[in-house]
């Protein structure tokens, strides 16, 4: 669909009208256009990876764990659920209003719009819009441009399996976005934003070798493993005391050669950098001298390929850019404190970051670290799981 | 925390006439009204908020799925920093206090800026909050525009203000270059739905309407009922029972009625006499009509068989004014609402059944009340807030709390049970588990585990 003004106002105008029939409000339209999206991940599993790869050089396993399996939970999950959330809540009314009584009905919005972004670019389009035709929802998605071959893929595939009168796909620039963004206001349209910051990993001492073994191998999974450390709650940093810092990179360096293999281009197995700019903008984060002088592992980048090794960096200087910006990418800076319970100011020192992610077995300090910071989530002990739904202990008894 | 409620409460009961005096000054309002609709309810809401705290406070556990075996997950609140409360004239001292009981209760530090349109309830407010919170973390700040905009360039956590719409826009503009989340409690206008054909005991209905309209700031409100919508053939009797009941109330002179609050200055007096002159509404007054500009004071006034592109249809009208809308047949009341923007309340008097349910899922609104007016503000259990034009988010009771809050959540997972199937190098054998776990039961699992797919 092209994306002129004039044209957008139009597709505006006749979801509207089509929201206005009340066919999108009954449970089986719902139903009907979530087994819709089920069969739509289910029948093009294939053209989606191939997609994914296009953009992003994403592993089909990747693809599949961080992407499409999720998809297909959220929508059964939500297919089974969407009577159920549909229902009314009864309110409890004080003695003075008797007789009478009170519930809280969800109704749906209306023409809902939503942006995804490049990293998880089905993913990050098809989850929320779950969410909105769950809530009997119209809705528009404006894919990212930066990953155009998803773009593409959602903009022809989706007509084939939705309402078409309900859910459309618009492609276009970003201008289009900011566009609509500021309007926001002027509209009083209320605004759901996913954002990101940089998510930090506290590292404390874990005297089991076992555990200790365990919580690195997560951590250099959820780093480079997700889209090569492009994804809103990656790790953007480590914070560990010193005296355990060698051990800690030293492990670090072991698992990234044994999960990516030494020679990484090859092995695919690592997402590239979306694109140039952002691959610039990489290396420029470790242009700055002393930056550079703190890389202990990794560091080589290959421009054709837009391929960034895992790098590992040890106390870069804190105002230094690849500290005060999110990374989004596979730069992994070790912090040194003292002692570990320092890293509590530190993390409050910064902006509210998306997670905070902490390895201890020590309860007094996870106590500490959910009453006194503040973060959109916090997790205990794994990482990228509170969205990723990753694996049950079945697998492990294996 | 529980202490500074607390003392939020005490306020109430310790400076109860500097209270009723303070409104009197600024809107001439009934102190009844100012007993039942702005003291009782602070009163509620802070009991509510010392009993329920607790409770609000402590993490909601969730359940956490097979895939994430073994861990445990919760829901923490958590307040959101520093706020900002912005409130209106109409309410001066309930829409102050009560974000602020909300906003205290989750644990933030608040800055509250009374309207400057009601001047007196500013100052006292800024005397009493002095005196009586911790003004390290309570402050008031005075003034008007030059002041709310210094206010709004500052970054705040939160912005939480009661208004119209054109303000609004201002505010959330200026909280989105911050990424501020907002709250906007607004207007809209709100129809009332009178049923011919159910039997309904018209005179209750009438009064009830009568309470919401008038009995509550002379129409200032923003649930007050905007206009009735009700069938050709019944408005009359309907006139004639607003007219007694009315009369039954007010007097014979109405200009007069101590019970009855001014207009609130002589800005608003002149946009609502405008309302009056348009000439698409001469000749609908048919009952009241009467002004007295030296005191801002306008009669309860009834319009009849307004049309629907007079200015006074077009805006919300927020004061004593009620035009009634007639229609052939009761649905077409429907898409009469549903062609406006959403408003913030949509009242209905019926003993249909049928019309009831048919109401309450068709037409979009911040709340909805079956044979009543405006009561849904006082019951705490039910969110209050606007959606499309007349608002963003909601509050009372434990929505309050709620609205002041960030819900974080946390996840605690052990070492135990790892599996090597989520670490590269990725191979088919990985994929097939990866697929059976995700999506497949049981004995999908089984089925990977021994290779077939």
């Amino acid at each position: 669909m092209n994306n002129t003004g004039v044209e957008i106002e139009e597709t505006v105008k006749e979801l509207r009208q089509y929201f206005k029939t009340e066919k999108t409000r009954s449970v089986t339209w719902r139903k009907n256009q979530l087994q819709a999206i089920l069969n739509l991940v289910h029948e093009n599993e294939d053209a989606m990876s191939k997609a994914l790869y296009q953009d992003l050089g994403k592993h089909p396993v990747e693809a599949y764990r961080d992407e499409l399996g999720g998809l297909e939970k959220s929508a059964q999950t939500t297919l089974n659920c969407v009577e159920k959330w549909m229902a009314p809540t009864k309110s409890h009314i004080p003695l003075v209003f008797f007789p009478a009584k009170g519930e809280v009905l969800p109704e749906p919005l209306g023409v809902v719009l939503i942006f995804s972004s490049w990293n998880f670019p089905i993913m990050l389009a098809l989850d929320p819009l779950i969410g909105a035709i769950s809530a009997g929802n119209v809705v528009v998605i404006k894919p990212s441009d930066q990953a155009p071959a998803c773009s593409s893929f959602l903009a022809n595939t989706l007509p084939q399996y939705l309402d078409t009168n309900a859910v459309k796909v618009i492609e276009g620039s970003p201008r289009v976005a900011s566009i609509v963004m500021t309007s926001a206001a002027r509209n009083l349209t209320p605004v759901t934003l996913e954002l990101g910051g940089k998510c930090p990993a506290i590292f404390d001492h874990l005297s089991n070798p076992s555990d200790f073994k365990m919580a690195v191998k997560r951590i250099v999974g959820a780093k480079w493993g997700t889209c090569s450390g492009q994804a809103c709650i990656g790790i953007d940093y480590l914070l560990v005391e010193e005296k355990f810092s060698s051990e800690v990179i030293e492990l670090l360096k072991k698992f990234i050669r044994k999960f990516y293999g030494e020679n990484m281009i090859e092995s695919r197995v690592l997402s590239r950098i979306v694109n140039k700019q952002h691959f610039e903008r990489l290396c420029n984060l470790l242009k700055d001298p002393l930056v550079a002088a703190s890389i202990v592992h990794g560091g080589s980048v290959d421009e054709t390929n837009l391929f960034i090794e895992p790098t590992i960096l040890l106390d870069p200087p804190l105002d230094a850019e690849i500290m005060t910006e999110e990374i989004f990418g596979p730069l992994l800076p070790v912090i040194t404190v003292n002692k570990i319970q320092e890293s509590i100011g530190f993390i409050k020192s910064r902006p509210k970051p998306l997670t905070i992610y902490a390895f201890t077995k020590d309860d007094t300090f996870k106590r500490k670290i959910v009453a006194e910071t503040s973060s959109g989530s916090v997790v205990f002990n794994d990482t990228l799981v509170q969205v990723m739904l990753l694996l049950p202990h079945l697998i492990f008894m294996l | 925390m529980e202490k500074f409620d607390g003392e939020a409460g005490s306020i109430l009961v310790n400076e109860l006439n500097e209270i009723i005096d303070a409104l009197r000054n600024d809107i001439n309002k009934p102190p009844l009204e100012t007993v039942a609709y702005e003291i009782a309810m602070l009163k509620n809401s802070c009991k509510t908020a010392i009993k329920e705290l607790k409770h609000w406070m402590a993490p909601e556990k969730v359940k956490t799925s097979l895939t994430t075996f073994p861990s445990s997950a919760e829901i923490v609140s958590e307040p959101l920093g520093v706020v900002l409360v912005i409130s209106a004239w109409n309410y001066p001292f309930l829409l102050s206090l009560d974000p602020v009981i909300g906003a205290i209760a989750a644990g933030n530090a608040v800055v509250l800026k009374p309207s400057e349109l009601a001047p007196a309830t500013s100052s006292l407010l800024a005397k009493l909050l002095g005196e009586y919170m911790d003004n390290s973390s309570i402050r008031v700040v005075e003034g008007a525009v030059e002041e709310t905009s210094a206010l709004l360039q500052q970054k705040w956590d939160k912005i939480f203000y009661t208004g119209n719409g054109k303000v609004a826009r201002i505010v959330m503009a200026a909280a989105a270059k911050n990424l501020t989340p907002v709250v906007l409690e607004l207007g809209g206008k709100s129809p009332v739905i009178v049923d011919s054909n159910s039997n309904i005991n018209l005179q209750v209905a009438t009064r009830r309407i009568i309470a919401g309209k008038w009995g509550c700031n002379n129409g200032q409100a923003c649930i007050s009922p905007d206009y009735i919508i009700t069938t050709k053939d019944y408005a009359p009797k309907l006139v004639d029972a607003l007219k007694t009941e009315l009369e039954s109330f007010y007097g014979k002179n109405p200009l007069e009625s101590k019970d009855l609050s001014r207009i609130v200055n002589s800005n608003h007096f002149a946009r609502l006499s405008k309302l009056l002159d348009d000439d698409k509404v001469v000749g609908k007054i048919v009952y009241g009509g009467e002004k007295d500009e030296s005191k801002l004071r306008i009669s309860p006034t009834i319009l009849l068989d307004v049309p629907r592109d007079s200015l006074i249809m077009s805006e919300e009208i927020f004061g004593p004014l009620l035009p009634i809308i007639t229609v052939d047949k009761l649905e077409e009341s429907f898409n009469v609402i549903n062609s406006a923007p959403k408003p913030l309340a949509a009242y209905l008097f019926t003993n249909n059944k049928k019309l009831k349910e048919r109401f309450v899922k068709t037409v979009s609104a911040g709340g909805v009340v079956i044979n009543d007016t405006s009561l849904h503000l006082a019951v705490h259990t039910l969110p209050f807030g606007g959606v499309g034009d007349s608002g963003i988010g909601a509050y009372h009771g434990k929505f309050s709390f709620d609205a002041f809050s960030h819900k974080k959540a946390v996840l605690y997972r052990s070492f135990f049970g790892d599996a090597s199937i989520r670490y590269p190098p990725y191979t088919k054998t990985k994929m097939r588990f990866l697929k059976a776990l995700m999506t497949g039961g049981l004995l999908a699992i089984v089925n990977a585990i021994f290779g077939k797919s």
